[in-house]
Parts: C-alpha cells; structure tokens; sequence
C-alpha cells in the first residue's frame, strides 16, 4: 500500500478499496518501524492522525468529496500546526506549540486530508544536508550513510522511503529541489508568492517558497492544487490567478523549447551526474521538445549573492526569538542583556548563528551599500539574465546538483564548501522563479535530479513536461530498498 | 556672549484607526493587559503584517494639510533592536522613502504674528509595547496591547528659536490633527508625544551646536519646562567652558529635569533596510486628489473665513476655530440665530465659561448649539432681554428644555405692549418726585445718566421683562 | 574581506548573541569565509540598477480598517516562559 500514488490513494479511497483510517495506520506502522533508520519525523501524533483519518471516513460516508479527503501526507517542521509542536528543527522551539495553523495548513485540513507528523529539516530551514537539525541528522533511505539533503530532507526522505505518500516542503535556496533529488523523488519549488507565507517560519521573507514533493509531478500537481492561491494575510503572495494544475499534464512537448544552460554544465558537475541528465535530456527531446543552447552569465553570483541577501533577511527575522513570548528562554538569566544573549546562544545551532552574524554585518552601518544593497540589485542582473533567456525558450533544464547525495559528515566544518552543492537552485530563488526537481537516473547507486526551471507563474508547463518524462520513463518509480533487515 | 538656542521636534502621533497598522487587533485605550494583542502583534513565528489603508489615507491626508509632497511611491523598512516591548527585534518604519516629504507649517504666535517651520518629513510606523515596571519580583511586566498601533512620526526642520515658538507649533499641530479627524489627540493617553532636539550656538552663527535628544514628552506644559531645564543646563556647561554630550535624555516631570538615559548609552546600528514582508505603497494622482477632496476646512482658512465672512475680530476667529467642534459649535448658533457677532460673543462668554466652570469638555455640553441658537434668536426679535436670556440659558443648562418652551413657562416674555409700559413708566414717575426735579433741572449730558435710574426701576417692576429700548424711548418722551 | 575578532564581537553584540571565547576564532574563521565569498559582488558593475526587493516588482495591497481579532491572551500566554496579571515578565528593564 505504501507504495500507491497520491492520485492512486485518492481513486482507491473514492471506490472504497481501502479506508483513510487502514491506510494511515498503514503509514503510521511503516513509521514507526523504519523511521529509526532515517529519523526523518520530528513528531508523529499517532493519536490526532488516527482520529483524522477516522472523521475523513465517516465524512466520505457522509458525501463529502474534499480533494484529499482521508489522504494521509506530512508536514514540513517549519508550517505551524495548531496543537502540535512546531520546532523547525531548532532548540529554540523545541517546546513551541502554536495556537494557529499556518494558511497552507488550514487549506491542507480544509481539503481533508490527514497529517502524519512533522518532517525534520536543517535548523529554521538553513542547510542543505539536514545535519542542521537539533533532533539529529536525517539519513537517505537510499544509503543511510549519505545525507538526504536540505533543508526539507525529513519530507524527502520519508516520502522516498515510503513512510508518507506525499509532504510539503519549503525552499530558500534550494531546500524542495536538493533532498528531492538526493531522494529520486518529485519537488516543486513554485512562483515566489504563489503560496502563501502565513504561519511558516520564516528564513527569508523575500526568498522563502512552500511548494509539494511527491512521488511524481502528477502528484505534485494535485497539492499544488490545494496550496496554491492568494492569501489575504501574506502581502507577497500574488494575486495571479491559480489554474487547475492537472489540466495541462497530458499536452505534448512538441514546440517546446528548452535552454541548456553552459553554466550548468560546467566545472565542478560530476560526470555520471551530467551524462544521466544528458540522457534525461534526450527523452525530452524524443518526445518532442527543440534542446537549445544558452548561456546563464550570471550563473555564478548567484552564490555570493544569495548568501548576503538570506542572511541579512534571516538575521532580522530571526530576532523575535528573544526568550520574552515562547520558546526557549535560559535559566535564572541575570538581567535583560543576559536573557538575550544566553537564550539565543543556547536556542540557536552553529549554522544559525553563523548565518545571523553574516546577515548582522552585511546590514550594519559602514557595510550596507557594499553588501546589501549591492548584492540585491545584482539579484536585479540575475533575474534579467533569465528573463531575456526566456525569450527564446520556454523552459531552462540541468541538473539539480553537482552531484549525488554526499556522505553524512563529508563536508567539514567549511560552510563555504556546504554552499556550493546549491549552485544551481540558488539563482531560481532570487528572480522568484518557479523550479523542479525530477528523478532522471542514478549515480553512484543514488538518485540523480533534473533540474526544470520555468517562467514566472508557468508552473503548469513544468508539471507537464515532468509529467511527459514520467509517462516515458519509470526513474520515479525506482525504490530504495530499505527494509527492518538492514536497520542499525 | 549671548547664546541662541535651536530645536526641533519630532512628535509621534497615534492615528485614530480602529484596528493596527499591521493587524486587525483593536487599538482602544486602556484594555486589560495583553487582551487586544494577537499573533501579529506577538510577533508569532510565520506571522505577517498587512497595511491599513485608513493609515495610509490619514497619513495622505496630514501630508496634504501641510501642503507636503505625498511620497507616490513609498517603502516600508525595518528599524532593528532589541527591547522588550518590541516584539520582533524591529519595528516596521520608513527610511529612505517616507510617505510626506516637505511641507510647512505656519504657526500663528500669541502677539498675533506668525512664523512659518519646515516639515522635512512624516512617515508611517508602528508603536511599541509598554514596560511597566511596578514591581513583580525584580522584574518588568510588558504590556503589548499598543504594539502595532498606527503612528505618523512627524519632523520638523530646526526650525524653532524658543520654547514658545515650540509649544505653539505643538497646538497647531494638534489643532490641525484633531481638525483632519486623524488624531483624537489626547496627550494624556499618550496619543500625540514629542522628542525635543535642542541645541544652542553663539547668537549670529549659523553652525549648529551638539544637541541632546529629549524623548517622549507627554505635555504642551512638559515640553515648555523640558526645554527651560534643557537650555539652562547646556547653557550652564557651555559658559563653564565644557561641551555637550549628544546623548538621548528623558524628561521627569516629577522632578522637573531632564537627564540622561542610562539604558540608551550604547550607539545602536538600526540596520534599516526594507521590509521584506510588504511591497512598496504606491499611489495614482487619482487616488491623492480623492483623498485632497475629502479634506475638512483647516483651521487657518477658517480662522480666516470666520473674520471675513462673520467680520468677527482676529482674536475671536482663532478662539472659534480652535478645535473643529467649537467651530462647528459656533456655525451651527450662527446659522439658527442669525447674527453671527452676537452668536460668537455667547459662545465665548456664556458657553465656554459654564464648561469651565463646570469642568466638562464641549462634548458633554448640556446645551446643544442648535438651542443656544434658538435662545439668541429670542433675543434678537425682542422676545426676550440679553438680560433674561441669561437665566434662560441657566435653565436650558439645567435641562429644562428650550429657550421657548423656558421663556413660556416661567412668563420671561419681554414687555413690548405700549399701553403697559406707559402706565408702569407713569407710576415709576409719580413715586420718584425727587428723581424727576433732579431730571428736570439738570442740562442734556447729565439727563442722559440720570434716565438710567428711571429705566432701572421700570426694569424693576417688570421683573426684567421690559423691552429696554421701547422704555427709554416712551420715558424720553414722558420726562421732556 | 577579512574581520577580525573585534568586529565579530560587535556583531554578536548586535545581534544579542553570546559567543564563548573558545568560539571566538572558528567563528571569525568561518564568517570570514563567507565575507570573501561574497565579495566577488563587488567586480559587478550594478551602476544604476535599482535594488530588486521583490521579485516581481509589486506593490502594497492595503487591508480595510477593521477589528478582525478577538482577545486569545490565554492561549498564548499559556505557551509564554514568564506572565503575571497578564503581562509577560522580564528581567528589570532600566531607563
């Protein structure tokens, strides 16, 4: 069973071939007999899921037809979920219960589905290996040794090993794309402002996007259905009116024409890594798709410039993590100066810090024009660089990683090094684009992902033309073979 | 040498909104603690702020009543530190781009001139939290009921040479606020307060000196005595030869000084930069000339339209336009009496001495301005005497109903009837022999006082109901 | 860009975050690398490019004026670290 598809679960739930209740406890059972391998739950509430799935059974027996009535799937750490603790991996809310749902969780309960738990993730969403995490690494069900990546790795990793049929993940810099291709599965990064922002934690403002990862962009297409629209609480989600992400899927590719960036296909991508995407890229174009070569100049501020602007966004954010209100606060703190400093010290993880003191120091006076300012209007470049692409092609596609998974530990203490596995999702943040990452073959026994990057707002395209791949290719339907055996 | 001294001022101003500037939250005064701040306001984790439009059109609508340029495209920054009434770790401001650039102001001044200061700017943000530092165990409670309350921080230029010129600044202000409807501006609730740059420089020099930041003083009476205290302290150190320590100070009414604030010391770095979490505020000239259409009369043109159109003298003008609703008081008695002179005279005299008198603000006034007008208009037809009509005012402010319906009951109708003056003035004459000779012998300039006796006691017996020109002209014509 | 001890003890400062001496250094050593990352933005010339704050370049929508609200002291003040009588407790602040 746990090995169905959204759209599966949701026909076989409408033709009584199963019930929300024996399919959640089938998920609950599955968690907690493989999830000690992966650690990629923070928080299971066997109890509420249980009785979710049971009210969605009575409401289908009832009539109702809500989009994902009884459909089991998992949350992200960062949404903040009422009643149940939100930690967003970090010390710091280790304790946090909010008294209110985040917009895209009300519209995931309004549209009846249940939740399993809340995924873990690299601490308030900063890293790409899920390391960051206050309750531990995550582990890649495809080899446990190697990260899952991040910083949505719990919701990668748990729907790659099965534990969830479908999750929400949330994407800075890279955060649904990476672990999704580091887990062979589905992730969706869409617009930014097409999913509202309300009560998920945020890193930063200006680059933070929620977005699905499933099993395939089929999936992906059915949640983004539910998440996606304008909130009126969240002054940067976009008025843009939402079509039905399903409609488009079936459309053929031919006339469609997609750029390969040089850049992306440069030093320091690794050689299994780039003749599996040259394949990929060879299915598209037997399916109808014209391969144009193009050049992304600004492939390579996208790095520099990313890491001064989510920093700086972050560092302020970050502040009302003060000890006062919720959260942590230290012990018997000495005056005001102590409370602060000791509760963010102790509440906060090294990468955090880190990230709070570059933000600090890229807004303090004497350093703003050279480094905020300036990396915001080369962010200006960036976004005009793909713009004048996307007039000559209707999609950019490469691969979403240097790389596959890396061993757990593997990249020091060298934030630096950590950073440049983000080379090519980075820049899809900072001109607000939407990105996806699909599984398009294995190297090194480890998933490989398929970058596709399309215009603003045109994540139908991307659906489609995943979907088109997925018609023609079985990569998304490859498994990790994890079972109780090979637990530690 | 002589010393000039050089301020300016920032006042906060709270917006009458019902909700805040970032959130539906109410923004009444005086709610329990804590009870009127939600997750916006707590600055919540995943919490976002979305923008009043009723703080933007008073915002537009200040920028427009000082004739300032309104900012088309305006950003909204954060303003970071940390303190615990604010709960983000910054306040939502604006910086580079505020929402009112350059304006004036003309300030009318007590001897009847005036003197005109630069606004440089008024921008929108957000108040915080209050500390109460009653004591709980050690420590300080925080009250964040008035987090995110709309302000408009208004700037001037260093414009004003004393604190005369400053207070006076503050009351037109406040005027002008509470006439845009904008403000209740209530001071004591915290609703308008002032941060005081003063410094002072040799008389004739054109350089400015070091200054001291005054903050959140809550009184036209604080701000008059923070900037006596303030002046004569930095006077005092720059004759002894010292300088001036820039340094934010606050004002203790209690103790009448200023001094300086300890937990201020170290510099912050504010780090502005703009909000991420909203967008630029932009607006179309349709929408600025919407808002200019909408403007009340401002209270130096009716000041102005007081005197011309009611030829009322410049000090009555600016008395009746002092706040909307005495000039609104007073329009309404004009119009439903007629003679507008007569009407700002009550309204000056009787009106606003009973409310003194009384201690009530002219919105509890037991009189309504219909009604005074009513009562002045028995006045002018000669129903009753100006005379009578102050005890019918006093029945009217005890709640015994209209001039009419007062005049009817107590039988206050002024004595017009000629016959029945007549033979009243005959029996005054008859009974006052000595009177009459004195009257009789005397020339023209002294009869002209001496009639007043006979009036008096005409007045008299008719219990004040005598129509008083009607008796002296039939009593001219008896005694000649 | 190099930053030295001093200037990262300044930005903690700032930043309300304690960093214990032994950390000083790795600290220093590793924003230090970030800075120098970062100022490979410094060879872009960006003369007269507006700074893009959003990505689409759009503007304010603005909210009526209305109570939407109720009063939910108690469910948050029941996830607070330190209330009394409805206020939330810090140590003396002093002005």
């Amino acid at each position: 069973m746990h090995d169905l598809s959204l759209a599966d679960i949701i026909s076989g739930l409408q033709a009584g071939q199963f019930s929300s209740t024996e399919l959640t406890q089938g998920y609950l059972a599955r968690i907690d007999e493989l999830d000690r391998q992966l650690n990629s739950f923070i928080t299971v509430d066997h109890k509420a899921a249980l009785a979710s799935a049971e009210q969605a059974d009575q409401q289908r027996a009832a009539g109702n037809e809500a989009a994902l009535l009884g459909v089991p799937i998992a949350h992200k750490d960062i949404f903040c979920t009422r009643g149940v603790r939100t930690s967003c991996g970090s010390r710091m809310l280790d304790n946090f219960v909010p008294p209110y749902d985040a917009t895209l969780i009300q519209r995931f309960n309004a549209s009846g589905a249940v939740s399993l738990g809340k995924t873990n993730m690299d601490e308030f969403a900063m890293g790409s290996s899920n390391e960051n995490s206050f309750y531990g690494a995550v582990h890649n069900p495809w080899d446990t040794d190697r990260v899952p990546g991040g910083s949505s790795g719990g919701s990668a990793a748990a729907v790659a090993a099965g534990l969830a049929p479908a999750a929400t993940g949330t994407d800075t810099g890279g955060s649904i794309r990476q672990p999704a291709a580091f887990c062979g599965i589905t992730g969706l990064k869409p617009t930014y402002g097409r999913v509202s922002r309300l009560g998920m934690v945020a890193f930063a403002s200006s680059l933070d996007q929620a977005g699905p990862m499933a099993r395939s962009a089929q999936d992906c297409a059915i949640l983004l259905n539910v998440m996606a629209g304008q909130d009126p609480l969240d002054s940067t989600s976009a008025a843009e009116p939402v079509p039905d992400y399903c409609t488009d899927l079936d459309a053929p590719l031919s006339g469609l024409r997609i750029g390969l960036p040089a850049e992306y296909f440069g030093e320091g991508l690794d050689a299994t890594t780039e003749q599996q995407i040259r394949a990929a890229l060879q299915e598209l174009e037997k399916l109808g798709a014209t391969l144009v070569d193009i050049s992304l100049k600004t492939t390579e501020l996208a790095i520099p410039t990313y890491y001064i602007v989510a920093p700086a966004e972050a560092s302020t954010n970050l502040s009302r993590f003060d000890g006062v209100r919720y959260g942590h606060r230290c012990e018997d703190p000495e005056d005001l100066l102590d409370l602060y400093t000791r509760t963010r010290e102790e509440g906060f993880g090294d990468e955090v810090k880190r990230r709070i003191l570059v933000g600090t120091y890229a807004l303090s006076a004497g350093y703003y024009d050279a480094y905020y300012k300036k990396a915001q209007q080369v962010r200006r470049v960036i976004r005009d660089d793909f713009m004048t692409q996307f007039e000559q092609v209707d999609v950019i596609a490469g691969p979403t990683t240097p790389g596959p998974a890396f061993k757990l530990g593997s990249k020091g203490n060298d934030p630096v090094a950590m950073y440049l596995e983000d080379a090519y999702t980075l820049a899809v943040n900072l001109a607000g684009l939407p990105g996806m990452s699909i599984p398009a073959g294995t190297a090194d026994g480890c998933p490989v992902g398929l970058q596709l990057i399309g215009r603003h707002f045109d994540e139908s395209r991307l659906l489609n033309v995943a979907h088109q791949f997925q018609q023609a290719t079985d990569w998304h339907q490859q498994r990790p073979s994890l079972s109780q055996e090979t637990a530690a | 040498m002589s010393w000039e001294m050089v301020i300016g001022l920032e006042v906060h101003l709270q917006l009458a909104t019902q909700s805040k500037i970032f959130s539906g939250s109410a923004t009444a005064f005086g709610a329990p603690p804590n009870t009127q701040a939600n997750a916006v306001d707590l600055a919540m984790p995943g919490m976002l702020p979305v923008l009043n439009a009723e703080a933007v059109r008073f915002a537009v609508m200040f920028g427009l009543g000082v004739g300032a340029e309104i900012g088309k495209r305006s950003v909204f920054d954060r303003k970071n530190y940390f303190y615990p009434d604010l709960p983000k770790g910054y306040q939502i401001s604006q910086f580079e781009q505020p929402i009112v650039g350059r304006g004036e102001f003309v300030i009318p001044l007590a001897d009847g001139s005036t003197h005109t200061i630069g606004i440089t700017r008024a921008h929108l943000e957000e108040d915080a939290g209050k500390s109460l530092h009653e004591d709980f165990q050690g420590q300080t409670g925080i009250d964040l009921n008035r987090a995110g309350t709309p302000l408009l921080e208004i700037v001037t230029e260093p414009d004003f040479r004393s604190a005369e010129q400053a207070v006076a600044y503050l009351k037109s202000l406040h005027s002008l606020v509470t006439y845009l409807g904008i403000s209740d501006g209530n001071m004591a609730e915290g609703s308008m307060r002032c941060d005081i740059n003063l410094s002072l420089r040799p008389s004739g020099t054109d350089e400015l000196g070091t200054r001291t930041e005054i903050k959140n003083v809550n009184s036209f009476r604080f701000v008059e005595r923070a900037i006596r205290f303030e002046s004569a302290r930095q006077l005092d150190i720059l004759e002894d030869g010292g300088s001036i320590t820039q340094e934010t100070r606050l004002y203790d009414a209690d103790r009448d000084e200023t001094r300086s604030m300890r937990s201020k010391e170290v510099a912050n770095d504010y780090r502005y930069f703009p909000e991420p979490d909203l967008l630029p505020v932009v607006f179309d000239d349709a929408y600025i000339e919407a808002v200019r259409q909408s403007l009340p009369e401002l209270p130096r043109d009716k000041r102005q339209r007081f005197a011309d159109e009611y030829e009322l003298s410049d000090y009555d003008a600016a008395v009746l336009s002092d706040s909307r609703e005495l000039a609104d008081y007073f329009e309404t008695v004009a119009k439903h009496c007629g003679e507008a002179k007569i009407a700002a005279n009550w309204v000056q005299v009787e009106l606003l001495g009973q409310l003194n008198k009384a201690d009530l603000p002219l919105s509890e006034c037991p009189v309504p301005a219909p009604a005074l007008g009513g009562l002045i208009a028995r006045i002018t037809d000669g129903t009753i005497s100006g005379k009578i009509a102050k005890q019918v005012f006093e029945a009217m402010w005890n709640g015994e109903g209209d001039a009419d319906a007062i005049i009817e009951a107590k039988g206050l109708k002024q004595v017009s009837d000629t016959g029945e003056l007549e033979s009243m003035i005959d029996e005054v004459i008859a009974e006052s022999p000595d009177q009459l000779a004195q009257y009789q012998a005397a020339d023209d300039g002294k009869r002209k006082k001496l009639v007043g006796y006979f009036v008096g006691q005409v007045m008299k017996r008719s219990k004040g109901q005598a129509n008083p020109q009607l008796v002296n002209q039939l009593l001219a014509k008896k005694l000649s | 860009m190099s930053i030295a001890e001093d200037d990262i003890a300044q930005i903690a400062d700032l930043a309300r975050i304690r960093i214990a001496p032994e950390q000083v250094a790795e600290v220093t050593d590793s924003i230090g690398r970030i800075l120098t990352l970062a100022d490979q933005l410094q060879a872009v010339d960006t003369t007269g490019v507006e700074p893009m704050a959003n990505p689409h370049d759009a503007v304010q929508r603005l909210r009526d004026d209305v109570v939407t609200e109720t009063n939910q002291r108690e469910a948050f003040q029941a996830i607070a670290p330190a209330v009394e009588s409805g206020l939330y407790l810090v140590p003396q602040v002093i002005d």
